[in-house]
């Protein structure tokens, strides 16, 4: 079992913590002159995205997590589980729902994610930055309304719902940011 | 060209802009210029020694000497503060002295710590600690003059800071009433914490007391007399270490004792540390039978502090963390 001891602490590690991989996120080293140190951490769960806070006496050891991130490109879901392949091997693999969560309102057949794999099993997956898609159902745009003040809901391929300005219609691909989940502009064609 | 590349071609810059270095050779020559008013000496004693501080909270660097004088070659290690070669320059009689030096503490490195790093040290025969902390208000309100408005630091004992922030007496409570209170406010808890009450007052002060510091420098005086590391105890009904820490903008900046002048005392104090470090599973550390004999000879009444130069200048340049303050911060070496 490959461990760290909290001198190999910097942001990006991985390690297990109450039995879940979690992601270092900051490191900080802290000790009074005449006394005992500490290393206090923030610690994102990759699991369910919480960042918690830990506190380490220096050089305890923690259990290192076999996690690694993988750009893959989304085939498709048969309702139960979503499909990734891995663009050089053409390796297959399956997520569920819970290691797919809000990213499934974005996932577009073909484009490329970043999946997290904890020993070889999918636990998130990160959808692109910036999507297009097609919007499927929206209300009739108000004529010569090109300001987008106020703008209107779009449901999108995906299912996702955004707010778009009034002059976007049905059947117009849209960029989305799936950060903030917001509309960015028409796609240029 | 990726963008790592490019940061690694920049890495021979200094981490800090002629800015701070000049604000730092101004910090420098306020220091000495004060000192010099006052009639304190200013020494210069060796980074390297024989002798190392035992203190189990500290690991020192060590190196060895082979040449002329030492054949089969001479460990010596990298001060962790110049305080033993200082008292013997006392106990030799040179009255008031202050010394700007480099020291070496392995194994500290963030975002207030760096393995190598600056002390202002200095040692007033004759002077309480509370009157040595009068002389660091006054020397603080005259170095800092310009970037911060120092006033003179609002004072509290250890035992009524603790009873303050969390209603328990370190020296009356328990381990475990502690250890509660810890696990009732703290978010996590170190795994492997064990129930040494020292090891949690630490967890507690760096983690409840030290954050929630209103003021913007205060002393914290009077210690548990297991954290007296080389201060005098008072005895009493409640006895105290004589040990004294001073915080600026919540960062620990200084640490005082009135020193222990009893060599007995002092050779026990020595082994006490090195049966701690042996029960750690660290390395004994040779004991300084010439400080020992220094103090026999006779250590002056005095009350000696050491404040780190580095952090002073960060807090008064306003940096973001200590690397900003030295041009070669680990980072950079």
């Amino acid at each position: 079992m490959a461990t760290y001891s909290t001198n190999e602490f910097r942001g990006g590690l991985k390690i297990m913590l109450d039995g879940d991989p979690c992601s270092i996120i900051e490191n900080e080293f802290v000790k009074p002159g005449k006394g005992q140190a500490f290393n206090r951490v923030k610690i994102r769960n990759l699991k369910t995205g919480r960042v918690i806070e830990r506190t380490f006496k220096s050089g305890e050891t923690v259990e290192a997590a076999d996690v690694m991130e993988t750009d893959m490109q989304y085939l498709y879901t048969d309702g139960e589980f979503w499909h990734f392949m891995d663009p050089d091997s053409y390796e297959q693999i399956a997520a569920d729902a819970t290691a797919v969560g809000d990213a499934k309102k974005w996932l577009k057949e073909q484009d490329t994610c970043l999946v997290t794999l904890w020993n070889g099993t999918p636990i998130s997956v990160t959808p692109p930055n910036f999507v297009l898609l097609k919007v499927t159902e929206t209300d009739p745009g108000v004529r010569g309304d090109t300001s987008g003040g106020g703008g209107k809901p779009a449901t999108l391929e995906t299912g996702a719902v955004v707010r778009v300005p009034l002059f976007i219609d049905e059947g117009e691909v849209v960029k989305v940011d799936t950060r903030t989940g917001e509309y960015v502009g028409r796609a240029k064609d | 060209m990726p963008r790592t590349e490019t940061a690694a071609a920049d890495d021979w810059r200094p981490a800090t802009g002629l800015e701070t270095l000049k604000i730092r050779a101004g910090l420098l020559a306020r220091i000495r210029s004060f000192f010099a008013r006052e009639g304190v000496l200013e020494v210069d004693t060796p980074l390297l020694g024989r002798a190392a501080s035992s203190d189990p909270a500290l690991d020192s660097f060590a190196t060895r000497y082979t040449g002329p004088g030492a054949a089969g070659g001479l460990p010596l290690y990298l001060q962790t503060s110049p305080e033993f070669f200082m008292k013997r320059l006392l106990a030799a009689g040179s009255g008031a002295i202050y010394q700007l030096g480099h020291v070496f503490r392995d194994g500290e490195a963030g975002a207030r710590h760096n393995p190598e790093f600056m002390l202002l040290e200095w040692y007033r025969p004759g002077l309480t600690p509370a009157a040595l902390m009068d002389e660091i208000d006054r020397l603080l309100a005259e170095v800092l003059d310009g970037y911060l408005e120092y006033r003179p630091a609002r004072r509290i004992s250890y035992r009524d800071w603790f009873l303050q922030e969390t209603g328990l007496d370190p020296w009356h409570d328990p381990v475990e009433d502690f250890r509660a209170f810890a696990e009732r406010n703290l978010a996590t808890l170190p795994p492997a914490m064990g129930d040494d009450l020292d090891a949690w007052l630490d967890l507690l002060l760096s983690h409840w007391l030290e954050p929630r510091i209103q003021e913007q420098a205060l002393f914290v005086c009077d210690y548990p007399p297991s954290q007296a590391s080389l201060a005098r105890i008072r005895p009493g009904e409640r006895a105290v270490a004589e040990r004294f820490e001073l915080y600026l903008q919540g960062v620990e900046l200084a640490n005082g004792f009135h020193e222990l002048a009893d060599a007995q005392e002092q050779r026990r104090r020595f082994e006490q540390d090195n049966r701690r470090r042996q029960r750690q599973g660290r390395e004994r550390l040779p004991v300084d039978e010439r400080l020992l004999a220094a103090l026999a000879a006779g250590l002056p009444d005095c009350s000696g502090v050491a404040l780190g130069f580095d952090r002073l200048l960060m807090l008064a340049a306003g940096l973001p963390d200590l690397a900003a303050a030295m041009p070669f911060p680990l980072g950079r070496l």
